[in-house]
């Protein structure tokens, strides 16, 4: 079993089946809705632990290519009334196209003051979308973007959004896993690592940091594609720098460096405000406690630290019996 | 023997009333969506206070038709994702038969298509015009519209032949929507727009727009934002000797503005609701009753004066109490109550919902008020 366990596709497999068989359980409760949205933040924290996890490199920024991609879809469609298939690959391509621009001085930086370059871009972008009101609909938003659809088929309920935005999301997830698997991985884990010594093995250290950033971009301006056609209405305050930094988070939370470490993350982060509703005014704080008690006694994330506790409480009965 | 009646009698009442208690109908959920933290906690803060205090008096006073009123409010932090699913969870989970709220243009945007889909009455909080123009079949709001702001001012530059304005607005959405209409109705009062500037709501000097309008042809300034960006704008037009008339918005008929501006606030005149000059009304305006009732209870309540924004809650709970009170309470039922409310007296104003307008308001609910030592005078 637990060798099976161990292959990669087995492991895709039974992911992708438990995802699939979600639904069912949800019985089309209110929770499904915030599963559309556990999709849309795992497509996105994936993205950015292409960047975070595997390459090492900061982005502070992440939210603003949600944006881009988000706010693009929105206009094109509702204002100009072109096709959203066509434009969310044309946008991907689009915000790619700019992070690879962007990228290249960027990148040159490190730690901090990449962080801080990062952020610069997404403040720059955020103000972007709330100055330019004949364009955007500046502060109060962009409404009346269309749904998705094929020939007469709406992508109009939760559940059809769902299975949309979770196929888009597990395609997503099995090509981060063949790309970290891949040469290509192994270059971005030695970038981690020590930018140096990867340039002596090497590899093209400044144009793979510049590709995977913009890879990472295109990921993410789907996910605003997807995301404007499923909530049809975008606002600003939704890809601010506090948004930004969620997905930072969700990335550590859940495990840098593993990809279902982002999901993890993503669907604690997302459904955690939902559980902790009960504490009502409370809820902030107790949200910020558990965070700072994840990241104290699971420095690994999620996806190491649950296996770990698991194991250590099977393990103490055991130890009691020995004691005794 | 009289002790054996009495004790009989008082155990017979008590069964009566536990049974009734037993038996009570369940109680009416309705949802409200505010943003209580975030950038609009100003907004969501008052509202949601506002709503619960209202929802507890309504039952106090015995329910609604002999139910209990439930409250459900979540938060929405000002974010539409979040606004979204919480109004989700309102109708998928709670049940709710109507929601009020949101407490901003943007989250109401972004429920709306819920609410048209669920079939659920959704009573915003927000000024947008948007929200109800065009009329949406389930949804309503109670805040005025900023046009109706615009026109009070426009009306009184008009009739004082003061033709050559400048505008200074912030930029986010109260903003954003207040330039819209300065500029969109201009025309038709005979006001020319000469200088169009913005400033950010963080700002804290804007002597430079000031000193550009100093050197316009401009006749007056009107402002168009929230605190404390106007008062800094007031102190700086004092500063730099400006003599042409200030003007402001609605967004800052509260005494905190008088506060943060000191002197410089002295003869700024402004559109504002009744609440802030409720005890000066005469006894013959229809809002001068709830609003007195407001005001006080908010003050015992939560010890601080009531304003506008909690104001727009109250009115949307006491408009959905008397809808319910003539059609039941399932949704469909209520909205077409909604839709026949005619010259119900509130906060905001005198409503008049229609099929063609579920705004309600005109620019009655407006007056204009002036600073003078350090109070609210009615302008007539």
């Amino acid at each position: 079993m637990k060798s099976l366990l161990r292959n990669e596709a087995v492991r895709f497999v039974l992911f992708s089946a438990m995802i699939l068989a979600l639904p069912a359980l949800l019985a089309g409760g209110y929770l499904l809705n915030v599963f559309v949205f556990v999709g849309i933040h795992t497509l996105l924290a994936v993205a950015l632990n292409l960047l975070l996890g595997y390459a090492g490199q900061i982005s502070l920024g992440q939210a603003a290519f949600f944006g881009l991609g988000a706010y693009a879809s929105g206009i094109l469609t509702a204002t100009y009334g072109q096709n959203p298939w066509g434009t969310m690959v044309a946008v991907a391509l689009a915000v790619g196209l700019l992070a690879f621009l962007v990228g290249f001085p960027i990148l040159k930086l490190k730690g901090h003051y990449l962080a801080m370059a990062t952020l610069g871009f997404g403040i720059i972008v955020y103000i972007a979308l709330n100055e330019a009101v004949d364009l955007t609909g500046g502060p109060s938003g962009l409404p009346g973007i269309p749904n998705l659809s094929l020939g007469s088929y709406v992508f109009d309920s939760d559940l059809k959004n769902y299975y949309l935005i979770w196929g888009v999301t597990l395609a997503t997830i099995l090509l981060s896993l063949n790309l970290v698997n891949s040469r290509i991985g192994r270059g971005l884990r030695a970038i981690h690592d020590s930018e140096v010594a990867a340039r002596v093995m090497g590899i093209r250290v400044r144009l793979l940091k510049v590709q995977i950033f913009a890879l990472s971009a295109v990921i993410s301006s789907i996910a605003g594609s997807l995301y404007a056609h499923t909530m049809t209405f975008v606002s600003p305050t939704s890809f601010g720098f506090n948004f930004s930094v969620e997905l930072v988070t969700m990335v550590i939370i859940g495990g840098l460096g593993s990809i279902y470490g982002s999901f993890l993350g993503a669907a604690l982060l997302t459904l955690l405000p939902e559980m902790l509703r009960a504490f009502q005014d409370y809820d902030i704080v107790v949200y910020g406690f558990l965070l700072i008690a994840m990241t104290m006694f699971m420095p690994g994330g999620l996806v190491r630290g649950v296996p770990e506790l698991a194991r250590r409480l099977l393990a103490r009965p055991q130890k009691g019996k020995a004691d005794a | 023997m009289l002790r054996k009646i009495s004790f009989i009698f008082v155990s017979v009442v008590s069964f009566l009333v536990a049974a009734v208690c037993a038996f009570a109908a369940p109680p009416i959920k309705i949802g409200g969506l505010f943003a209580v933290t975030g950038p609009a906690s100003f907004l969501g803060e008052p509202e949601r206070n506002t709503a619960q205090m209202v929802v507890n008096e309504i039952n106090a006073a015995g329910g609604i038709r002999g139910r209990r009123l439930e409250l459900v409010a979540y938060d929405t932090q000002g974010d539409a994702t979040r606004a979204v699913q919480a109004a989700n969870r309102l109708i998928k989970e709670d049940r709710v038969v109507a929601i009020i709220g949101p407490s901003t243009t943007g989250d109401t945007m972004a429920v709306i298509p819920i609410a048209e889909r669920a079939h659920v009455p959704l009573v915003s909080c927000a000024a947008g015009s948007k929200i109800t123009s065009p009329v949406k079949r389930w949804v309503f709001k109670t805040a005025q519209n900023d046009a109706l702001a615009v026109a009070r001012i426009y009306e009184y530059l008009a009739g004082r032949k003061l033709t050559r304005v400048a505008i200074l607005t912030v930029s986010d959405g109260f903003g954003s929507s207040g330039r819209e209409q300065l500029k969109a109705n201009a025309a038709r009062y005979g006001i020319r727009i000469v200088s169009d500037d913005t400033y950010g709501p963080k700002d804290t000097d804007m002597t430079a727009q000031l000193t550009k309008i100093r050197g316009s042809q401009a006749q007056a300034i009107i402002c168009w934002g929230t605190n404390p960006g106007p008062a800094v704008i007031a102190r700086n037009a004092r500063q730099i000797g400006l003599k042409i008339p200030l003007f402001m918005s609605h967004g800052v008929s509260s005494k905190k503005f008088i506060e943060l501006a000191g002197d410089a606030a002295e003869g700024i005149i402004l559109p504002s609701g009744r609440v802030i000059v409720a005890d000066r009304l005469p006894n013959s305006d229809r809002q001068k009753k709830p609003l007195l009732a407001f005001v006080k209870d908010y003050q015992r309540h939560y010890r601080a004066e009531g304003d506008h924004f909690g104001g727009h809650a109250w009115d949307a709970v006491m408009l959905l109490k008397a809808a319910i009170e003539r059609g039941g309470d399932n949704p469909a039922a209520i909205r077409d109550q909604l839709e026949k409310i005619r010259t119900f007296a509130g906060i905001g104003g005198v409503f008049s919902y229609s099929p063609a307008d579920h705004a309600g308001l005109n620019k009655d609910a407006f007056v204009l008020v002036e600073v003078r030592n350090r109070d609210w005078t009615l302008v007539k």
